[in-house]
């Protein structure tokens, strides 16, 4: 009997090894004169045939035997790679897959029989011309053309490998690196979310004290506590690639089914996210890239008429953006025809033909998100365009994602994902509503309205007795969170707040009694049978100790009756102007994200930013009552944003950080509590705010971002009315000294 | 064999459970209501940062509801989806008691009551219902699913 932990290290091991030899031999497939791809696969397939000896798997060790003496003539240069070589050479390694599974639920190799592939492997192994045993029976070989220039002369010209292998560096890496049990990383995680909870309140209570030595502890809590939940979120980071590796093999068979060819291209494989979410996308971006080569790319001829390279191109693409990872996956293949998704959808009377004639071609085709719009219900199965695209889309909605589809018949499509990096700790907005407090995830939010007096009281109108709210042209469904939850409102009828949500494409206005700040909040999850209730996600601790629910919002749609479970989309879409959100190239800007007091995303034009400084605390000197620094042999007034924008002073800290903007001919620095990151993104939906020293709101990287207004900083820095500045020259200065300092400048 | 029963009081019943099944007994914390959640579950508390479900034992045993302002305590309990509270008036002390002494329920309990006990022990000066915690746990997740129902029916209707 085998010690069970050596044996489930073997398995892990080997599954590992296994997903990077499918990944190399596509590769091999393609550069068939890389040597150092070709020893990196002999060295994997020796690796595995040695263990399989180790453990006594006879069946395994024959067929890895087998498959490297192949490699190994490939190596020599005595053979070259061919398709159906590669192909053999790929069964071999899912057999092998195969067996381990059999061992891995059994314990032993057991009923599974490989001998079919065994005796291709040895049949190939002697008939070093005929790498096929079964093209004598007249099986169809996948009609791909053999990658160019033929394997064969370029690895003539190599030398023939010198003995042994040389020492490579993957050996060496291995010290580096440890294996950990994945449970104690969720356990280390759950430990960092009750720390960053701990913290919170640690915070808060040092709010309400007056201790210098104590405030300096809370500090250093909170940078370090920052810092640890960073890197052990770190710790459970994986790379897409763990997702991606497996497409090329996948293509390359479907390719070979559906006789098309077709060209993979894998950018920032290296993008990391979530353990549980890279499971978690595996299925949607599986059936994503079936889907594109089965339906979007066209075969060779009808690309050629077409005018096409008869090649077609998938590419993925995974990047960070606003902290979110987005993966797009895209084809230049045929596109999705607008018109046969509308015709499609009122077939099956799920629209009526005026519903779909008001959308833009860009919203029918999304009509392929729809429940029920394909005819399949699996996943895996491939039929149809648009198979099951609405389970792709519940699967990412559920990990807290959104997916969206961009077509251009003719030309091809692309499918935008975008994802959290994490789910256990996430951004959240913190409400109020019949006296308890409620969160509202940052990713359902799209933008926040308050309303006061007269606006307040008339701003809700009431269509049939279903409230509405006249936003932009378009109408908003409303909805009341306390009259939802069946709580006691608090009316107050001088003032509305409005939380605008949005889910599954659609929508809603939620009234609130208060708004307060988005927090990061660790979700926990809810005694299950509470789940049935279908309002909440989840709960969380407050920095108070106490708990506040997490709002499902597109649960809370539902029983609030403004969304209907199967969709009246499009008509609130559609309504806002028609005007398509694409990626508009000029809507992108350059923006400094602040964070300061309560406001956590805040955006200044990149291009009115000077200078970033850091300014020791101690010079900050005080004139006529406001907080100066001297600077560059001058006075630069300091603005704090948090003073300007909440009334209450910055963070005392030992140094400021301040952004330097330059009105008229005075620098203004302004204090802001965290400088956050420099983003070119669009800006999406932006609209006003009668909010002092705010421009208005708009939706950036997918985060509704507040716009400071630079005007309102520059009158609040210098109230002193123009023209006073130069009296006050004039009474210090003689004209000869003001001159000189003119031209030294 | 004899089992050690931690015993509580709820409405003027004595009751008891397993010790093996208590996790832990609580002071009054501090409730956060479950808006749409059947009365059984009378709000969530934080346990040392894990957040359990409370329950109203007096509604779980159709018990007149407790005075508004009176502190009731938390039995906390054992379930197989994690810790759950048990809402009581007062705890007690832990007896022990012998196996061969528990009787069923008399017949005349209502037996939507009488399911939720393992059976009672005829003290001498009081009864010593035994709760089957398990079981109750099970009548609360049904109270809430069936106030869910109810809320679509009524929709639908």
């Amino acid at each position: 009997m085998q010690d069970p932990d050596i044996l489930q290290e073997f398995l892990g091991e080997s599954a590992e090894n296994l997903t990077r030899l499918d990944h190399e031999m596509v590769e091999l497939e393609r550069r068939p004169q890389d040597r150092e791809l070709l020893a990196s696969i002999f060295r994997t397939v020796h690796t595995i045939k040695g263990t399989c000896g180790f453990f006594g798997y006879q069946r395994l060790e024959a067929i890895a035997h087998v498959a490297e003496n192949i490699l190994n003539e490939l190596r020599n240069g005595t053979r070259a790679l061919d398709t159906p070589l590669a192909s053999l050479l790929l069964g071999a390694i899912d057999a092998i897959k195969r067996i381990l599974a059999a061992i891995e639920s059994t314990g032993v190799e057991g009923e599974v029989f490989e001998q079919g592939i065994l005796a291709d492997l040895d049949y190939a192994l002697q008939h070093p011309g005929a790498s096929n045993r079964r093209e004598a029976v007249g099986v169809v070989e996948p009609a791909i053309e053999p990658p160019a220039p033929v394997g064969s002369v370029a690895i003539e010209s190599c030398p023939p490998a010198p003995g042994p292998e040389p020492a490579t560096p993957r050996e060496h890496e291995a010290f580096a690196t440890v294996r950990v049990d994945v449970g104690l990383l969720d356990r280390l995680m759950n430990l960092v979310g009750e720390l960053v909870l701990t913290r919170n309140q640690v915070l808060q209570f040092n709010a309400a004290q007056d201790d210098a030595v104590l405030n300096g502890i809370a500090h250093r809590l909170n940078l370090i506590t920052a810092e640890l939940q960073e890197r052990v979120m770190k710790t459970r980071m994986q790379p897409v690639s763990r997702v991606f590796n497996q497409f090329p093999r996948l293509v390359r068979d479907l390719a070979a089914t559906l006789q098309k060819q077709i060209t993979l291209e894998v950018e920032g494989a290296e993008t990391e996210l979530d353990r549980t979410l890279v499971e978690a996308i595996k299925d949607p971006l599986t059936h994503i890239v079936r889907n594109s080569c089965d339906h979007g790319i066209e075969t060779p001829a009808q690309r050629r008429q077409q005018g096409k390279s008869p090649s077609g191109r998938l590419r993925l693409r995974a990047f960070h953006e606003g902290g979110q990872v987005n993966i797009e996956i895209s084809d230049d293949g045929a596109g999705i025809d607008p018109e046969r998704i509308r015709a499609k959808v009122v077939e099956r009377g799920m629209r009526t033909a005026e519903q779909v004639a008001r959308l833009s071609d860009r919203e029918a085709v999304k009509l392929v998100f729809l429940p029920g719009f394909s005819t399949a219900q699996v996943v895996t199965n491939v039929s149809g365009r648009g198979v099951g695209m609405d389970v792709v889309r519940n699967h990412i909605e559920g990990i807290g994602g959104t997916v969206d589809l961009i077509s251009h018949p003719g030309q091809g499509a692309t499918v935008l994902i975008r994802i959290p990096l994490t789910l256990a700790i996430v951004p959240g907005l913190l409400v109020n509503a019949g006296g308890e407090r409620f969160v509202i995830p940052q990713l359902s939010l799209h933008e926040l309205i308050r309303l006061e007096g007269e606006a307040a009281r008339t701003a809700i109108e009431y269509v049939h007795e279903t409230p509405v709210l006249r936003r932009r042209n378009a109408l908003l469904p409303v909805a009341d969170l306390c009259h939802t939850l069946g709580l006691m409102a608090q009316p107050n009828p001088d003032e509305l707040n409005i939380v605008v949500v949005q889910v599954d494409g659609r929508r809603f206005g939620l009234v609130v009694d208060a708004i307060h700040d988005t927090e990061e909040i660790v979700v926990k999850p809810l005694w299950q049978p509470l789940k049935s209730l279908n309002c909440y996600a989840g709960a969380t601790i407050l920095g108070d100790g106490r708990i506040a629910l997490i709002l499902d919002i597109g649960g809370i749609g539902i029983r609030a009756g403004v969304t209907m479970p199967a969709g009246h989309a499009g008509a609130v879409e559609s309504g806002e102007g028609g005007k398509p959100v694409g990626p508009v190239a000029d809507a992108r800007r350059s923006l400094l994200l602040l964070r300061a007091g309560g406001l956590k995303r805040l955006a200044v034009p990149l291009s009115k930013v000077s200078r970033l400084e850091n300014i020791p605390a101690e010079q900050v000197e005080f004139a006529a009552g406001r907080s100066v620094v001297q600077y560059r042999n001058r006075v630069l007034p300091l603005v704090s944003v948090s003073q300007l924008l909440d009334g209450f002073p910055p963070q005392q800290t030992d140094v400021l950080q301040a952004v330097v903007f330059r009105s008229g001919s005075q620098d203004i620095g302004l204090v802001v509590d965290e400088i956050v990151d420099i983003v070119e993104e669009e800006i999406l939906s932006p609209f006003a705010t009668d909010r002092p020293g705010l421009m208005g709101s708009a939706v950036v990287g997918g985060l509704v971002t507040d716009f400071l207004d630079l005007d309102a900083v520059t009158q609040w820095a210098s109230t002193a009315p123009a023209g006073s500045l130069s009296k006050l020259e004039a009474a210090l200065f003689t004209e000869e000294q003001m001159l000189a300092a003119e031209v030294a400048e | 064999m004899s089992t050690l029963y931690a015993t509580f009081l709820v409405a003027g019943h004595y009751l008891g459970i397993d010790v093996l099944e208590v996790q832990e007994v609580l002071l009054e914390q501090r409730l956060t209501p479950i808006p749409l959640a059947s009365a059984v579950v009378e709000g969530l508390i934080n346990l040392r940062g894990q957040i359990v479900p409370a329950i109203d034992l007096r509604r779980v045993l159709k018990l007149p509801p407790a005075g508004s302002g009176q502190d009731r305590f938390n039995v906390v309990a054992r379930s197989r989806e994690g810790p759950v509270s048990l809402r009581v008036d007062e705890i007690g002390d832990v007896v022990e008691l012998d196996a061969a002494g528990l009787s069923p329920p008399p017949e005349n309990l209502d037996p939507a009551i009488g399911g939720l006990l393992r059976g009672l022990y005829k003290l001498q000066d009081r009864l010593l219902l035994v709760l089957d915690t398990a079981r109750a746990i099970e009548v609360v997740r049904s109270a809430v699913s069936a106030a869910n129902r109810s809320h679509y029916d009524a929709k639908t209707e």
